[in-house]
């Protein structure tokens, strides 16, 4: 045990100490809020010169009335075409909307001249506009007044419950469950996938560099590759937690920073100035204020206690599963480029469980699929902390948790035979034949 | 007592056997030279005594007491292939390697400063392996293998990577460590080395163990009681009951070589008796095998009579 302990200190120590760990663990956070502020600093930006445009209109129907929108300013004309498209090319405008007279049941022939080709978005905006005013002229030609249009087009949002077999309500939002399975599955993922390479790069570097066979000559084999996979975890969850850290204050401080300046609160704050006054605005904004209410309330609601400890383990878990595979590639082949073709399978199922994720457990959590995904030791770690959020069954948590023990001493079991045999065979080409060789090796 | 001793130590890969019954005795405080040519198992051998790998069959004792993990500790091994952290420093190297091996940490620095000094290379400490020349690293790596102070140090091609000042160097320090009451097990293709430090040796060819004893023994045992003798005249009859002449060379200015093999049981005092009566001797020499000489004879395969016959004709 005290050889193992020596094992896993050098592997931390030397990796801790190194310069590229502090620059990877310093620079990746930075990275965050650079995106954010970066991209909040374009928004902020366009929206400040985006400034409505000039449409001119000939309306020779006479049935439309244009009011100015935040984008576009319309400025009706009283000409003929010809001449309107002689004066437009003196002027920067926009556009030039020219609507002819028409039957309502038959509008035909509304077209737009521009001087650049405008954007499908600004086109399609000005579509909406002129199809509302349709839809609502022949809605009063039926004789609807406006009061029953305005009660046809209604605003309805889902309040979310959960029944519990007791039959209590809880409410839910499946938005902030969303956000938690895919956040930390994602985070699964990344670590398994970052920290179980660096084991096996450290593996190839040993088994190159040939100390190998000086280090076994002192401990046995498998006692090298559990304190080089627990060595690396220790170096991964230090460099995770910093860089949670840093990320939550870095970007809580770049929001801070352009927060005040945000396009959409600008354009709210400008709304509520503007519209103080109608009751019907109030009743919206009220709604919002529900709703952020109601998003405390359901943040309440979370279990983040057991989602806290079931994805520890499932992060230990599903390292240490695939940390022993990687240390069984590692060990079996001479450089990075070889590890290449056995890199792959043992990546793959890892891979499964994060599609996985995305195409079944976030769009239908309680689905057999979904399911299945978070039972097998192999897609579970990323699946199941994926679908906890949403409210697992304790039997179906229960034997996932065992079977994810079962497959990670499996695992373990398993690339110990390889690892044991390969790091002292240079040389040799590999394949799949001559693994299963190692593996059935007596001692 | 005896350092070592393996009864039928036998390895089997599942297309051949790596180890066929080996049984060796290496006494305690010598330097036993353990020889064959590549892939006749030697490698294997000292794997299953270092406990890298195990064996299928057979028994070890080591210093009296059944192999066993705690023997780990005393003893010390250089493998061929060398190899160190090439990213971490000397010092630290050393002193993970020695806790390894189960030095305390403050045993370990204080038996790393003495053999940095022993080696002159106390400011090496802080330097990065990668930043060593081959040579630089070889001394680090020796030094690795013997700061513990183990009873048995194994060294495989201890040589291969020194200029000859620093073989030298390890020689002596070998040396000073078989004083000091270490038994060295030598694998190695080098005659020179065998010839010039192995008490014992052993030879190992295609898995099995062909020779083993005392290296004076193994010597005599392949002499064949030929003698040359430098002479001038070749006009002298020899006691055709006794002699049997191989062959003889003229040499400049009347000189002559003659190569004869006596019988069984005449030694070489008779011989040079027998001669001084009959020719005007210049010099007179008993042909021994080299080391070399009997190690390609039998690796060849051709058995002790056409060794005789090598070595006559050599």
């Amino acid at each position: 045990m005290n050889k193992i302990w020596l094992i896993i200190q050098r592997e931390f120590l030397n990796r801790v100490q190194k310069k590229s760990f502090l620059i990877a663990t310093i620079l990746v956070p930075l990275i965050f809020p650079v995106i954010i502020g970066g991209l909040g600093y374009i928004a902020y930006k366009e929206a400040e010169s985006a400034k409505p445009e000039n449409v001119q209109v000939i309306d020779e129907s006479k049935l439309f009335k244009f009011e100015n929108t935040k984008r576009f300013n319309f400025i009706l004309l009283d000409m003929s075409l010809e001449q309107a498209k002689k004066a437009y090319n003196e002027t920067d405008d926009f556009a030039l909307l020219y609507i002819p007279a028409f039957d309502i049941n038959k509008p035909e022939g509304v077209a737009i001249y521009t001087k650049e080709n405008p954007s499908i978005e600004k086109v399609g905006d000005l579509e909406s506009l002129i199809e509302t005013q349709i839809h609502d002229l022949k809605l009063k030609e039926y004789n609807i007044d406006e009061s029953i249009l305005k009660s046809l087009r209604p605003q309805v949002s889902l309040k979310q419950f959960n029944l519990t077999e007791s039959g209590e309500e809880k409410s839910s939002s499946s938005g902030l469950l969303y956000g938690l399975g895919f956040g930390l599955g994602i985070l699964i993922y990344m670590f398994v996938l970052i920290y179980g390479i660096q084991i096996m790069q450290g593996v190839i570097d040993e088994k190159t560099s040939k100390i190998v066979e000086v280090i076994v000559s002192s401990v046995k084999p498998f006692q090298l590759m559990l304190g080089k996979i627990i060595g690396i975890a220790a170096v991964g969850l230090l460099q995770f937690t910093i860089w949670i850290i840093l990320i939550s204050v870095l970007s809580s401080g770049a929001l801070a920073f352009l927060g005040l300046k945000m396009p959409q609160k600008q354009a709210m704050e400008q709304v509520s100035k503007s519209f103080a006054s109608d009751p019907e605005v109030k009743d919206a904004m009220n709604t919002q204020n529900n709703k952020a209410a109601e998003f405390l309330a359901n943040l309440g609601e979370v279990p983040f206690g057991k989602i806290a400890v079931v994805f520890v383990f499932y992060f230990l878990g599903g390292y240490l599963l695939y940390g022993a595979l990687f240390a069984a590639v590692g060990s079996a082949v001479d450089s990075q480029q070889e590890a290449q073709q056995f890199q792959f399978p043992v990546t793959l199922p890892l891979l499964i469980g994060y599609l996985g994720l995305f195409m079944f457990i976030l769009r239908d959590p309680h689905g057999p699929v979904s399911f299945w995904l978070s039972i097998i030791p192999f897609t579970s770690p990323v699946a199941m902390v994926g679908r906890i959020a949403f409210g697992v069954p304790d039997w179906q948590l229960a034997l996932s948790i065992v079977l994810l023990i079962g497959g990670f001493l499996l695992t373990t079991w398993i690339a110990g035979r390889i690892y044991r045999v390969g790091i002292l065979m240079t040389g040799t080409k590999v394949s799949y034949k001559v693994l299963a060789k190692w593996f059935m090796l007596k001692g | 007592m005896n350092a070592l001793i393996t009864r039928g130590v036998t390895k089997r890969y599942a297309n051949h056997t790596a180890l066929d019954q080996i049984s060796i005795t290496i006494p305690e405080r010598t330097i036993y030279g353990l020889l064959g040519p590549n892939g006749a198992g030697k490698t294997t051998l000292i794997r299953i005594i270092n406990q890298i790998i195990n064996r299928d069959e057979g028994e070890i004792e080591i210093f009296g007491e059944p192999l066993q993990e705690k023997h780990i500790e005393i003893i010390g091994y250089l493998p061929e292939e060398r190899g160190l952290y090439k990213k971490m420093k000397v010092g630290e190297q050393l002193l993970y390697l020695a806790q390894l091996k189960g030095l305390s940490r403050k045993e370990a620095l204080d038996r790393i400063k003495i053999w940095l000094d022993k080696f002159e290379i106390r400011d090496w400490w802080h330097k990065k392996v990668e930043d060593l020349s081959k040579g630089m690293a070889q001394k680090v790596q020796f030094i690795s293998t013997v700061m513990h102070e183990p009873k048995l140090i194994i060294l495989d091609e201890p040589f291969s990577g020194f200029d000859p000042v620093n073989a030298q160097l390890i020689t002596e320090k070998i040396l000073e460590l078989k004083e000091n009451g270490s038994t060295i097990i030598f694998s190695t293709h080098r005659m020179e080395t065998v010839e010039s430090l192995c008490d014992h040796i052993a030879l190992i060819n295609k898995s099995k163990k062909i020779l083993e004893g005392p290296k004076k023994q193994v010597k005599a045992q392949y002499k064949s009681n030929t003698f040359v003798v430098e002479h001038r005249g070749n006009h002298f009859t020899l006691p055709m009951d006794r002699y049997e002449l191989v062959r003889q060379v003229p040499l400049e200015e009347g000189l002559f070589s003659t190569t004869l093999k006596a019988q069984t049981g005449i030694q070489g005092n008779q011989v040079i008796r027998d001669l001084i009566d009959i020719a005007e001797v210049h010099s007179f020499q008993e042909v021994v095998p080299s080391m070399a000489d009997i190690f390609i004879s039998l690796v060849k395969g051709e058995g002790d009579e056409s060794l005789k016959k090598h070595l006559q004709e050599a």
